[in-house]
């Protein structure tokens, strides 16, 4: 028998419904379960209107699921106070309006406000960190400019030190490719997967490109209707037949030279 | 990108978390402070019956500070000085600060350009507070009865207009609250059909009112000419407290600023912190409103002017807007003394807005939207 390091997070048959203002419920997850271990590096793939974002919502304890068990280091997220909560997860989200008149360092300096100390200023911790987030967010240059002046990959850069300055164990990260172009994408994610090595971070990220997902990933999971449609290795699970029973989209595994498939769209079908 | 990822930092850099500069800090708060104490003393001074002012500044120091000087001032000016206009300046100046600091917590709650501490209802709920408390015992004798008595210093109307801002304030939360969640478009949507069904009895009952009509015009104009030592010492109390209480939430304000989704993430407790805030700032507003009127206009464009100069940053934004509001009322009262007594919130409108106008178009405005 090998020893399982303990779960981070996890779900355990956990299902949710939104209430409808017309007082019916439309269910989103149903018998979930789920752990991320430690250190783990997770995509989270699947159709729009899956549950992939209530999944985030529901570890970051803004939802609180109808059954089953959300829990952070064994203990459900529901009995953690706020800002202990924060202190372990951050969430990088798809976008976020910066608020203006901000300089970068001071909207950074708002991933300390879990750990805040002074009431009124900040500690050479928090100068520390800030600092840390920014050179390993590669935003260490923008610090003295304003939000309202910055490109779309610069402001995602600004989340991405803003989260890091939480200094979270768990990193969630909803869609943060969806307004990036090609070469920022690619960046944001090489950022993300150097930055787990260096600070024993563990990251679950919901994506919306297949291919992106596995190169990004080692492990996958893929949500569908409400549950989890697979789980394992992204080699493993991202068949064309699953793509096909999921996305509902014809697919072709391309064998690339790495030794590894690639799925390619089919739109003659 | 490049690699520097999480190699030890050199501290001898220069440091990025300054806050505020302690410059800027020192320059927007003194500016405020010495515009504060300038308009103080020439709101003392001038009028029907001008006082000099250094006699106005020995007349503070003798009664206030108990220093022994020499009376070289004739026993009238003293009564003028002391008795006759400092309640009405000290009165001013509390309204203006607090309406500017209400107004700035307000703009950053709702996420709204346009609001103002009235905005989710304490206006209309005050107001109809007031006119019931002017008009009520004419048309209900038995009421009359109320109006000789006096709760904590304070008239009959100044009562009903206090809990009438504050009560409609509560109403206008609970109605807004769907499923532990108060969105923001809601709850302002909510404060408007609210305050318009009040603005509608409000209006009957101005209809009915006969002779009362001018007294209610005053009030709904917001009016410091029956400014008096009781009310201060209510009012005082009330918005000292909720001043504190808000500043030392400053963090939570910026954040909010972020949106609440994430705010939530970086640990605020999104509804409850909405609230708290909510009713400290209706507090300070109904406070306000209870010893002045629905006097306009200083809540809505003292935060949006520091914004341009001071940032949007809560932790200098909420003193700033107190001192500059507070300074901001009592020229605009020293002004409607000089052109007849006039209702304070003319002057506010009629040389506020166009003033605010000016900086709109000028300056490239700070909207926390």
């Amino acid at each position: 028998m090998t020893v399982v390091a303990p779960a981070l997070a996890s779900l355990a048959g956990v299902s949710f419904a939104y209430s409808l203002p017309g007082g019916g419920r439309r269910e989103v997850l149903r018998d979930v379960s789920l752990e991320l271990r430690p250190g783990e590096l997770v995509a989270l793939l699947g159709p729009n209107g899956s549950g992939k974002t209530t999944l985030l919502r529901l570890l970051t304890g803004q939802l609180s699921p109808d059954a089953g068990s959300v829990a952070l280091d064994g203990r459900p997220v529901g009995e953690w106070r706020r800002d202990d909560l924060a202190r372990r997860v951050a969430v990088l989200p798809q976008q976020l309006d910066l608020p203006a008149g901000f300089r970068v360092a001071e909207l950074v300096e708002m991933g300390r406000a879990p750990h805040a100390r002074s009431l009124f200023g900040s500690t050479a911790e928090d100068e520390r960190a800030v600092r840390q987030a920014l050179v390993d967010a590669d935003a260490i240059e923008l610090a003295a400019r304003y939000a309202d002046e910055l490109s779309g990959g610069e402001r995602q850069r600004v989340l991405v030190a803003m989260a890091l300055a939480q200094e979270p164990e768990l990193l969630l990260l909803d869609e943060p490719t969806l307004h990036l172009d090609l070469a920022h994408q690619v960046a944001l994610l090489r950022t993300i997967r150097r930055l787990r090595g260096h600070r024993s971070l563990t990251v679950l990220a919901v994506l919306h490109d297949i291919n992106l997902a596995a190169a990004f990933a080692p492990r996958v999971v893929v949500l569908a209707e409400g549950g989890v449609a697979a789980d394992g290795a992204a080699d493993d699970v991202l068949t064309p037949a699953l793509v096909e029973r999921v996305f509902g989209v014809s697919v072709r595994a391309l064998q690339a030279g790495d030794g590894r498939h690639h799925l390619a769209l089919n739109l003659e079908g | 990108m490049r690699a520097a990822v999480s190699q030890p930092l050199a501290g001898a850099e220069p440091r990025l978390l300054r806050g505020p500069t302690l410059t800027r800090t020192t320059l927007v708060l003194g500016t405020g402070a010495l515009a504060l104490a300038a308009a103080v003393v020439a709101a003392l001074a001038i009028g029907s019956v001008g006082v000099a002012p250094g006699d106005t500044l020995a007349i503070l120091a003798r009664r206030l500070l108990g220093l022994p000087l020499a009376e070289t001032w004739p026993a009238t000016a003293e009564t003028i000085v002391f008795d006759l206009r400092l309640p009405r300046v000290l009165t001013a100046a509390l309204v203006g600060g607090g309406l500017a600091m209400s107004g700035a917590v307000f703009q950053a709650l709702l996420r709204n350009p346009l609001a103002d501490p009235y905005i989710i209802g304490t206006a209309a709920g005050a107001s109809l507070g007031a006119v019931l408390g002017i008009v009520g015992p004419a048309l209900v004798p038995g009421l009359a009865i109320g109006l000789g008595s006096a709760w904590l210093g304070l008239g009959f109307i100044q009562v009903l207009a206090f809990a009438g801002g504050l009560g409609t304030v509560l109403l206008v939360y609970a109605v807004a609250r769907t499923g532990g969640r108060t969105p923001v478009v809601t709850l302002l949507l909510t404060g408007y059909a609210v305050s318009a069904v009040l603005a509608a009895v409000v209006a009957l009952l101005m209809f009915q009112s006969g002779r009362a009509l001018a007294a209610v015009y005053s009030w709904l104009m917001g009016s410091l000419a029956d400014a008096s030592w009781a009310e201060l010492g209510f009012a005082l109390p009330l918005l000292i407290l909720s001043f504190a209480l808000l500043l030392a939430r400053w963090r939570r304000l910026n954040l909010l600023l972020l949106g609440d989704a994430q705010a939530a993430t970086l640990g605020v407790d999104v509804e409850r912190e909405k609230l708290r805030l909510t009713m400290l700032a209706t507090l300070a507003t109904s406070a306000a409103v209870a010893i002045s009127g629905t006097i306009g206009f200083v809540g809505l464009v003292v935060p949006h002017l520091l914004r341009l100069v001071a940032g949007p940053d809560h932790r200098l934004l909420l003193p700033a807007s107190l001192l500059f509001g507070a300074a901001l009322l009592v020229l605009a009262d020293l002004g409607a003394r000089l052109v007849g007594g006039v209702p304070v919130g003319i002057v506010t409108a009629l040389v506020g807005a166009p003033f605010f106008l000016y900086l709109l178009r000028r300056a490239r405005v700070v909207v926390v939207a």
